[in-house]
């Protein structure tokens, strides 16, 4: 079993499957990829909830938690390549609240169109993503503190704007909007699928998971993501346009938010001014639970994905089996710390012959 | 050694304000050509180097790529002529396989989707890599599991496979042990081999003196001569390096106990 290359690969490789030494060893490509700690975690969690309550397999059940996983493991995929591209958005939870609000008080204070008040909300979370990107990449102060700020704010805005405007904390009442209906069919609508009733959050989530594994693996920009998370100068010095590849991340951030934001929204109808607070680490442990390295560099969006859905079976899981809700914090802080002791190994492996 | 000088400087010197950093530096490079660069710290050795590799423009003198003068705004300029420099932090990011490394920043694509032409990219690193001597069993390999030497002569192979005339080494064997060291010199040999100049800079006389066909030697931020291999022996170089006197007296003193060691 150590050199089944040779017979495998012409089928898959090609021409250049004569060269034995490049051609790929199934196993060890396996091995080396940074999702696979999670999907043995994922694997386990789903036997774990399978077998110690019924509710977990039902129908329901499975829409329920592969819906919860949807809003996070959207939110993880953007911010593992935002990590994996070296840096932090502590704004990406509140920027979820912010454009559902946004477009809440737009809509059912100011009478907008409900598509213009969409693509308004969108405009400003990308223009504080490309704000976070050029405070982070002009200054070279931490993205950790610059977003820090930006979270406060966005955190601070979101309460005092609402309240000032609709004297209370809580947008309701969308549906009444105009033309509420047709967007819901895109943000808020339920699918069947084999019997299951699923939430179209579930097939942006997938859509998203596929084109930032596309982009991160088989894109230019992919590569140059990587290589800035992995070392700027020596990415800088080979041509590499850094400050582009960190707009287009902080950009692919708050644009998820918005994402986020809206089928939130558009599936209950109704907005709170404190919509996302708290998220963002969660965004963060799903990213790192998926192998991310918090220092930059290495990591997969199928991974954080993983990290959401170990996440959100978790939190489904509890809540079927009537558990304390305080056994998910544990749970995630053992997770985390676990999977930062396994992605700890994987760079002294690499790094060890520096 | 005779040929058309690819890199040449005329009494180049360069000046940060008051401070004169460098002057009166006169060498060329021609294809197939090793030159050395020799000096102690702070001879001058690095202020050569910003000004070949388009990092700092000089003040005085002239530099001439290619047979005509030029003045490098960039590093991108010196690229553009084929000048390259592989620094002693190298570029490499260690995370990532030894293909997309080889490639950062001008990758393949194909296809209306400007996918990465993965196959290519691999193979072709794989070949050039050979092509310097360099045989890996996989160059899916993080580039951070090579040993130091193997890394400067991944840079080495990358410089030579995009079309550079002259490579600058800046210091490549100074954080590297015997053996590697020994790595890199035979590539640095493999790169004069296929038509390359080459630009070494070390202060390590013993190991420029097996690779180098001409010595330029600085000291104090001037040059004290350019030497043809002829004309120079290895203790010769060492003393001229090290100012001649002091050496000597240096060396008496270190002889007195006889035979202490081996």
């Amino acid at each position: 079993m150590t050199r089944p290359a040779a017979s495998a690969a012409p089928t898959t490789t090609g021409p250049s499957a004569q060269d034995a030494p490049t051609a790929r060893h199934p196993v060890r490509a396996l091995l080396r990829r940074p999702e696979l700690g999670a999907l043995v975690a994922a694997l386990g969690v789903f036997v774990f909830f399978s077998l110690t309550n019924s509710v977990f397999l039902s129908p329901a059940g499975v829409s329920t938690w592969l819906y919860s996983s949807s809003l996070f493991g959207i939110m993880a995929v953007a911010v593992a390549l935002l990590m994996i591209g070296g840096e932090f958005d502590l704004s990406a939870g509140a920027m979820t609240g912010t454009t559902g609000l946004l477009v809440g008080i737009m809509t059912t204070q100011w009478g907008l169109n409900v598509w213009v008040a969409m693509l308004v909300a969108l405009a400003i979370a990308l223009t504080i993503g490309a704000a976070n990107a050029l405070i982070v990449v002009k200054t070279g102060l931490p993205s950790f503190i610059v977003t820090l700020a930006t979270f406060f704010i966005l955190q601070g805005l979101n309460l005092a704007v609402t309240k000032l405007i609709t004297g209370s904390v809580v947008i309701q009442g969308m549906n009444q909007v105009p033309f509420f209906d047709t967007v819901k069919i895109l943000f808020g609508s339920t699918i069947p699928v084999f019997g299951l009733d699923l939430k179209v959050a579930v097939l942006w989530w997938f859509a998203v998971i596929a084109l930032a594994t596309w982009v991160l693996l088989r894109t230019r920009s992919g590569n140059w993501i990587v290589a800035v998370g992995g070392d700027q100068p020596a990415a800088r010095q080979l041509g590499v346009p850094v400050l582009k590849v960190k707009l287009s991340l902080f950009m692919t951030t708050a644009g998820a938010g918005w994402l986020v934001g809206m089928l939130m929204l558009f599936d209950v109808s109704t907005v709170q001014a404190t919509t996302g607070i708290g998220q963002e680490f969660i965004y963060i442990i799903c990213a790192v639970v998926g192998g991310s390295l918090l220092t930059g560099g290495y990591g997969s969006a199928a991974g954080a994905a993983l990290g959401a859905l170990i996440y959100g079976m978790t939190l489904q899981g509890i809540v079927f089996a009537q558990w304390d809700n305080n056994w998910l914090k544990a749970f995630l802080g053992v997770m985390l710390l676990l999977a930062v002791l396994v992605n700890l190994s994987v760079r002294k492996r690499v790094g060890a012959r520096a | 050694m005779s040929a058309a000088p690819i890199l040449e400087v005329r009494s180049i010197g360069k000046s940060y304000g008051p401070v004169r950093a460098l002057h009166g530096v006169s060498a060329t490079v021609a294809a197939g050509d090793v030159l050395c660069v020799l000096g102690d710290n702070g001879a001058g050795k690095s202020t050569l180097i910003k000004i070949l590799a388009g990092v700092h423009p000089h003040t005085e003198g002239e530099l001439l790529a290619h047979g005509r003068p030029v003045t490098f705004a960039s590093p991108r300029a010196a690229l553009d002529l084929g000048i390259t420099t592989v620094y002693q932090d190298l570029a490499v990011v260690p995370l990532m396989p030894v293909w997309r490394n080889f490639f950062l920043g001008a990758e393949l694509t194909i296809g209306p989707f400007r996918r990465l032409d993965i196959r290519r990219m691999r193979h072709l690193a794989h070949t050039e890599l050979a092509r310097m001597g360099i045989r890996l069993r996989d160059v899916d390999q993080p580039i951070g599991t090579l040993s130091g030497g193997e890394r400067q002569s991944v840079a080495i192979a990358r410089a030579v496979y995009f079309g550079a005339s002259v490579v600058i080494l800046d210091e490549p064997t100074a954080a590297l042990g015997v053996t590697q060291s020994g790595v890199v010199l035979r590539y640095i040999m493999q790169a004069r081999d296929l038509g390359l100049g080459v630009v070494f800079i070390t202060h390590n006389p013993h190991h420029a003196y097996p690779v180098g066909d001409r010595f330029l030697l600085l000291e104090h931020s001037t040059s004290l001569g350019v030497f043809p291999k002829a004309g120079i022996s290895l203790a010769e170089m060492t003393a001229l390096m090290a100012g001649g006197a002091e050496l000597e007296a240096l060396a008496h003193e270190l002889e007195r106990p006889p035979s202490s060691r081996e």
